[in-house]
């Protein structure tokens, strides 16, 4: 506890600047995946490529994309922008799965009903199929932002300065407290993303507040249970 | 991409077989810690997954599991553990490290194969006189098997993955190109190994894929698709919903 007390400014200035390292992969991931998830979903043809990509992907072990990803992309081996780009590209994956299966989860049943009513295919996917998937996509981008905010301690390995410092900096020094102190504090984080992410969802969705549908419901479980990248 | 010519030079040299580092030793560190983990892992989850897949309890346990398993940093695990017992035992701590997080992966595929066998079939396996042991290994395990399986692949690549780590607690394995290549600024080295960590993990993803369409296909259809319900029609196939939408 004497190794805490003494480097607080330490301990808050890297929480800061992981939470902030974590932020931009998500959005990235959300933002590219959700649109790609769908047209995966829509097009019968390109769902098998899109998720196989995808599925390959987010096999890679995280230190060796951080390792093959900058000559590649031609950028340098240290600059935070490898960090970035490497966790995007885990957050695409990872959600461009779970989107396709957010709009698969909703109700054909609906989805003929709303067609019934005369909604046209693009006015369909923005007033039924997304709402309704909603539940779906915020369980997959909850998994993307409790990933990506522990994945972003591997940074520490080629350059980026964040929590994952405590862990190799205490190994050295052989500070059990510090170690800890990073494990914590990366948790916390994620709690709190998760948290914010939770309530995003009841502030944009409040429909889900109450009685959800099954199928969603099962579907958010199943990704909620088995999604991630190692 | 001279930068991946050389690494290509590096996996080829002759030095690769005979140095100090041999890459056969080090491929075969990474598989037996993998292995290893994997079986410990299996033998705790997998009792576990049924038992909750088969009575319904303990759910919550299988969800919790999954999140911390994401949440925890893991080389903040590899590293505290290590020090924990001490470097000489950081054998142990690793493996430790790799069965926490292989274990949430497998438990949650044993208990939702088990858990996605229609209900219907069990009810029918004990109106025929099967006792719960007998419906759990002869109905629900086999007909979970493919889920199983996804399971057992999700944690084979986080611990892979994580193996990769092990080198910075001094346990070697393919990580040790990685973290000499950095410190020692070897390009090829590092790139070289970043490859071969890449080809480990997609083989092993192949296997189980491969694994799990085999098990797919000895079980019929699998217990993933949900069953037609009888009181609606089937859902629309996508030529039916395009001709449909062709016609409006």
């Amino acid at each position: 506890m004497n190794w805490v007390a003494a480097n607080l400014d330490l301990i808050v200035e890297l929480t800061l600047t992981h939470a902030r390292l974590s932020l931009l992969p998500i959005l990235i991931g959300f933002v590219i995946a959700v649109p790609l998830g769908a047209f995966a979903w829509r097009f019968r043809w390109a769902r098998g490529l899109t998720l196989t990509v995808v599925g390959l992907l987010y096999t890679i072990p995280s230190l060796a994309l951080f390792v093959l990803l900058p000559p590649i992309i031609g950028i340098s081996f240290l600059s935070e922008l490898n960090v970035t780009i490497a966790l995007s590209i885990y957050a695409v994956a990872l959600m461009t799965r779970s989107a396709t299966e957010a709009l698969e989860s909703v109700d054909p049943d609906v989805r003929g009903a709303a067609a019934a009513m005369g909604y046209s295919g693009w006015g369909r996917f923005w007033a039924v199929d997304l709402p309704l998937a909603g539940p779906v996509l915020l369980a997959g981008l909850r998994v993307v932002s409790v990933s990506t905010v522990s994945l972003v301690t591997v940074g520490v390995l080629v350059g980026s300065r964040n929590l994952g410092y405590l862990f190799l900096n205490g190994l050295q020094r052989g500070i059990v407290a510090e170690i800890a102190t990073g494990i914590v504090m990366t948790v916390v984080i994620a709690v709190v993303f998760d948290l914010l992410l939770a309530l995003a969802g009841r502030l944009v969705m409040p429909w889900t507040r109450g009685a959800d549908g099954g199928r969603t419901r099962r579907a958010a479980r199943r990704i909620a249970l088995t999604e991630g990248p190692a | 991409m001279n930068l991946f010519q050389d690494a290509l030079a590096w996996l080829t040299d002759p030095e690769r077989s005979a140095g100090p580092n041999p890459l056969v030793d080090r491929i075969g560190e990474h598989l037996w810690y993998t292995l290893l983990a994997l079986v410990v892992s299996a033998l705790i989850a997998i009792p576990l997954g049924y038992l909750i897949g088969h009575t319904g309890r303990g759910r919550q346990l299988a969800v919790l599991g999954s999140g911390a398993a994401r949440a925890l940093p893991s080389l903040g695990l590899l590293t505290i553990f290590t020090l924990l017992v001490g470097v000489g035992n950081a054998q142990v701590a690793a493996i430790a490290v790799f069965v926490i997080l292989g274990v949430p992966s497998i438990l949650a595929g044993a208990y939702a194969g088990v858990e996605a066998v229609d209900r219907t079939v069990v009810d029918a396996a004990r109106a025929m006189g099967m006792t719960e042991t007998q419906i759990l290994f002869r109905v629900e395990a086999p007909l979970g098997l493919p889920l199983l399986l996804g399971g057992l692949r999700s944690a084979a690549l986080q611990i892979i993955a994580t193996a990769v780590l092990a080198a910075y607690v001094g346990l070697g394995g393919l990580g040790i190109y990685i973290q000499r290549g950095i410190s020692l600024r070897t390009y090829d080295e590092m790139l070289g190994g970043a490859i071969l960590i890449v080809l480990l993990a997609l083989a092993v993803d192949a296997l189980f894929a491969i694994g799990e369409r085999v098990a797919r296909r000895a079980i019929g259809s699998g217990p993933t698709r949900s069953r037609p319900r009888p009181d609606r029609p089937e859902p629309l196939t996508t030529d039916q919903q395009s001709t449909l939408e062709e016609i409006r």
